[in-house]
């Protein structure tokens, strides 16, 4: 899929020879990615590995050194994560970046509040836009005035995503989406994945599970240690071949029968 | 069947118990604001006389004007110890203006006129709160440090711009065109003080700013999750700088009406003014880690701890046992207030008042189903 629709236009997204140090410690080094649209890739690496790092200069919470990024072709700068909103880059946060004591209306608009011609909240207005928006997403959800601390993990990661696309996103960062959910509400993230995907939005995915990352990426592409072992489609490799550039940084060719043994 | 009815006729006393004590808890600083007016109504025949409850509320809302801006402070999760030193030093700036300024280099003494001399007051005092919001929020020291060092600064400022001395010739010279200060912030409209009507029009325009704008919005945001806020674009730096500006304006306000109040600019003016607004914020049932509270709750508790103070004088207890029993009362308040936040987390209120508000809603599946009949 990603290889026919190269061949007719750019990438939605692409990273080009990124590089971000701290201090003396390269967290990413060189590191070049791209994004279609309607596709999942996944970036994937153990701790340290830089996916974060990464992925957070694509979002603007910390700009890169050096590197190029290109969306749709046209080079970008990307140095707030306002740059980012605005160029439809949203992003859904490991730790469910929501402020707890407020509802889910003001949790999608924040920051973005839709106001009337007084300059004042226009509070019935995003709550309806946020009850439209779950009946697409999440028709389950049906708690628009409660803080969103007293919701489930599900729901609120539901409110994230809503947030996130609300906006006309083309491209979503996830980070982690499922870590902190039980087996259900994965599911029910997993499907929300899938629904927006075949909306066409490009969606980079960074996830330790494995599991996740075959069900939902198109393509795998795995860092070690700050610098890209390689991108490979889903479809043409084994999980332990993943599990060796992951562990090893040995591409599927180089892996030997030893290696594989050792992994285990 | 016997059995079902009595099943739900349980259910419903519980239910019912359950709204009472939630009415109890949440407007505890209400229900503690009636017993007072109640003990000491019938301990002093004078606590309701009219005039009496006008004095007591002017005095309210001195620390009601000064404990709304703090509440701003409070809901970033900042809070604000600089604003009873800004009241002594807008009182100084005012009193300075009002004797006559020498004009440094001249022989000239400038006599501006008194709404110049409110509007430089006030000038101070939001600068005073620009500079502590600068600190805390570009060069991140936290609001507890730069606020208290505000509190040394400004009041050594009060003292330096006076000398040490109290300014009373204020109230002008008609040959000068600066009278008239004792009137406007002083005076009364309508047999209701000055004070009174400013802290209504603070509460009114703060409760409108929290409530109904984005910017409201937003200190609670921040105050419920910095990171979160800063992601989704919010500007933190800007919103919690104005929230210092704001609270430094309100002191402001207080020290020019303090000033016209005891007819005299005293750089010592507005001590503990701080811990008498903190005081009335937590008895109102804001959170001091920030995200929680609201303009109504403040305001009560500053009526709380204004008619606790003033009743304990009218009936003859002793100014000692007077701080002593403030001082339960403010503890008491957050005790109850943590009680309320540990029920409240463990889901039997929220979950009570999510299938109120939320009519028909799933709840968040805790298994705590109640059902409340709307009777």
């Amino acid at each position: 899929m990603a290889d026919e629709t190269s061949t007719v236009r750019p990438p939605l997204v692409e990273l080009r020879d990124m590089h971000v140090a701290f201090g003396g410690v390269k967290a990413v080094d060189g590191v070049t990615v791209d994004l279609f649209p309607g596709e999942v890739v996944a970036l994937v690496g153990g701790n340290g590995a830089g996916k974060t790092t990464l992925i957070k200069s694509l979002s603007g919470a910390h700009p890169a050194d050096a590197g190029q990024i290109l969306i749709e072709g046209q080079p970008v700068t990307i140095h707030t994560p306002r740059d980012a909103k605005s160029l439809g880059v949203e992003t859904i946060y490991q730790t469910l970046a929501l402020a707890d004591n407020v509802d889910a209306p003001s949790n999608v608009f924040l920051g973005r509040e839709l106001t009337t011609r007084w300059g004042n909240l226009d509070s019935s207005a995003m709550e309806d836009a946020t009850r439209k928006l779950m009946a697409r997403l999440n028709p389950k959800f049906e708690n628009f005035i409660v803080p969103v601390q007293s919701l489930s993990g599900g729901q609120r990661q539901s409110v994230a995503i809503a947030r996130a696309v609300h906006f006309n996103a083309r491209v979503l960062i996830m980070d982690e989406p499922t870590a902190a959910l039980g087996p259900a509400e994965t599911e029910q993230v997993r499907e929300l994945i899938r629904q927006l995907q075949r909306e066409g939005l490009g969606i980079f995915l960074i996830s330790h599970d494995i599991h996740d990352v075959f069900d939902l990426a198109d393509r795998i592409s795995v860092m070690l240690q700050g610098k890209l072992v390689g991108t490979v489609n889903k479809d043409d490799v084994t999980v332990d071949e993943v599990l060796a550039m992951i562990i090893l940084g040995k591409r599927p060719g180089e892996v030997t029968i030893e290696d594989i043994a050792e992994l285990h | 069947m016997t059995a079902t009815t009595a099943d739900s006729d349980a259910q419903a006393r519980e239910a019912r118990r359950r709204r009472i004590t939630q009415i109890m808890v949440e407007g505890r600083a209400f229900v503690a604001l009636i017993v007072i007016i109640i003990i000491f109504a019938s301990l002093s025949p004078n606590f309701l006389a009219t005039e009496n409850l006008i004095i007591m509320t002017r005095q309210v809302a001195f620390n009601a004007i000064v404990a709304t801006g703090m509440l701003l402070t409070i809901l970033h999760g900042g809070i604000d110890l600089s604003v009873g030193s800004t009241v002594g030093l807008t009182g100084v700036i005012a009193g300075t203006f009002l004797e006559g300024y020498d004009v440094p280099l001249t022989e000239l003494v400038a006599y501006p006129s008194v709404w110049v001399v409110i509007i430089l007051s006030l000038a101070v005092g939001a600068f005073v709160g620009w500079l502590n919001g600068f600190v805390i929020a570009r060069l991140n020291v936290a609001p507890f440090i730069a606020t208290l060092g505000m509190l040394f600064a400004a009041r050594g400022m009060a003292l330096v711009i006076s000398d040490g001395r109290t300014f009373t010739q204020l109230r002008g010279d008609p040959a000068l065109g600066n009278t008239g200060f004792l009137t406007v912030a002083g005076g009364r409209l309508l047999n209701i003080p000055i004070p009174v009507l400013v802290m209504l029009v603070v509460a009114i325009l703060a409760s409108i700013l929290l409530n109904r704008t984005p910017y409201g919005r937003w200190l609670y945001a921040i105050g419920g999750n910095p990171r979160a806020a800063e992601l989704s674009g919010v500007p933190v730096q800007m919103v919690v700088t104005r929230a210092y500006v704001l609270s430094g304006l309100g002191a402001g306000l207080v020290g020019l009406l303090l000033t016209a109040d005891l007819v005299a600019a005293t750089p010592r003016a507005g001590q503990l003014y701080e811990l008498n607004a903190i005081a009335a914020v937590v008895i109102g049932g804001a959170a001091l880690s920030g995200g929680r509270g609201t303009v109504r709750g403040t305001l009560i508790g500053a009526f709380v701890i204004g008619f606790l103070v003033t009743g304990l004088v009218l009936v003859g207890v002793s100014v000692f046992w007077q701080q002593v029993i403030t001082g339960v009362v403010i503890i008491l308040a957050v005790a109850l207030d943590q009680a309320q936040q540990k029920l409240m987390a463990s889901g039997r209120l929220s979950g009570e008042r999510k299938k109120q508000k939320d009519a028909g809603g799933t709840g968040s599946g805790d298994g705590v189903e109640v059902s409340a009949p709307a009777s």
